[in-house]
Parts: structure tokens; sequence; C-alpha cells
């Protein structure tokens, strides 16, 4: 049974194509308990999803905190972290089609367009945090 | 592998039973690329009804079967794309156009026969 804490959030280690996949069901869970409607939720996961992935391919590994905002109780808040190379040109990694990797540069710019608030964090050599969020009732919900 | 793959006449049915993660996708494609070696089939359909993402790694990973297909002379056709899947490839603008999109089994396999 889950504590009241795990309902308004939890934080994972991120180092494993399970891992992803733990973290992608974990939000989706967390955004049907809050009342997102299934294409929301399905667009929530789809952006861990790209996220989580580009970090294990650039990084390894990361952490993910999935929570209930504190101060606005309808934002579901995904915070994903790693000590990485970092990113050398936010703006063109937010570029569609921009790719330094092996896949077709659509997870940052997608994920941005998805969520509803998107910022990032990033200091080449250091490593790079996402925040984002999405609010229930902005749209179909 | 959570996956079925059938052969019925001339063509190969790919039924992904549950959501795949990395590896698993990559095995599929990695089977798939190498029965193509081995068979000779005149289409491919892929039902992709169970899955409860299609990010873009799963599109790359399903656009290289069908681009090794479709080097054979094989069109690939998805099928059971769930509503809220179509929303999330059109929100995060995965290009699809390396396949033929029909609703379900039936309509692909009549797709394909038309070809």
């Amino acid at each position: 049974m889950k504590s009241n804490k795990e309902k308004k959030g939890k934080i994972f280690s991120l180092g494993s194509d399970h891992d992803l996949v733990t973290i992608r069901k974990y939000g989706k869970g967390l955004a049907a308990r809050m009342g997102f409607d299934k294409n929301n939720r399905t667009l929530i996961s789809t952006a861990i999803s790209e996220i989580c992935r580009n970090v294990i391919e650039y990084a390894g590994q990361g952490r993910v905190k999935i929570e209930i905002s504190d101060d606005e109780k309808n934002c579901i808040m995904i915070t994903i972290s790693d000590s990485g190379p970092g990113i050398e040109d936010v703006s063109k990694a937010l570029q569609e089609g921009y790719t330094t990797g092996k896949g077709l540069g659509v997870g940052l710019p997608g994920a941005k367009r998805i969520m509803d608030e998107f910022e990032v964090q990033t200091c080449v050599g250091e490593g790079t945090t996402i925040r984002m969020c999405k609010r229930l009732g902005l749209d179909s919900d | 592998m959570r996956v079925s793959i059938l052969q019925k006449g001339d063509y190969l049915i790919v039924s992904l039973q549950s959501s795949l993660n990395d590896g698993e996708f990559r095995q599929l494609r990695n089977r798939l690329i190498a029965l193509a070696s081995q068979i000779s089939t005149k289409g491919m359909i892929i039902d992709v009804g169970k899955l409860d993402v299609m990010d873009s790694f799963a599109t790359r990973i399903l656009g290289d079967i069908a681009d090794v297909s479709q080097h054979r002379g094989a069109p690939t056709v998805l099928v059971g794309i769930q509503p809220h899947i179509k929303f999330s490839i059109a929100q995060l603008g995965l290009d699809i156009e390396k396949f033929e999109i029909a609703l379900n089994l039936e309509e692909g396999l009549a797709l394909l026969k038309n070809d």
C-alpha cells in the first residue's frame, strides 16, 4: 500500500531501460491519481521517457523526482538530473531534428512542447537538470 | 520477449503483447532483420495496440524494421494505434511516413493485398 508521501511523489535512480519503464509508469500513475485524462497521461509519460532516455544515452545515469507541486496541487512536476557532459548549446538542442546522438532529435523539443513549463539548467562537464511540469485543466482535462 | 511473430501466407504479423523496454525493442529489430533475410514476404503488419507509449525511440526502431522490409519490397503497416498514442505522436512531432496505417489486422491485410 502506498504511503501518503509516495502518493505525492517519489525519487528514482535512473540507470537502465528497466528504470526508465518503472519511472514512466509511476509518472503515468501519479498523473492518473491527479485526474489527468488519458491523452495527457500519455503525453506526460512520453515526455518522461524522452528525457530519461537522453540521460541514459549521454550521462549513463541520473536521478528523477516526480511529484505533485507543493504550491499548485494541480501540477505534476518532474525533475530529471544527471552529472553527465552537459549541453553545449541549449537553443540548438531544442531545435527539431538536432541530435548529437543516434536519435531523431525530437526528444528535447518534443518534451518542451508537450509540457506546460520546461526549464533546462546545464553546465558543460558538470551535468544537466531538466524541470518540467504539466497542469490539470489547461486544456481538455 | 513479449512479442509474437506469425507468418500468415505471404505476410508477417508481429504483435507487441505489452510495452517493450529499449532492450526488447532492439531485440525485436534484430530478430525481424534476421527473419527478413530468411523468408520472403509481401508485407509486414505490426500491431502496436498494447504499447502504453510510442516515443521517438520506439518510432526509430520500428522505422528501422520498416526500412529493411521495404528494401525487400515488403511495406510495413502499423495497426492498433490507440487514440491517445496517435495524439502523443502528433504532439511530439514524430514522422510515421515510413508506415502505412490501418485500424486493425483485417484492414492491414486488406491494405497490403491492394498494394
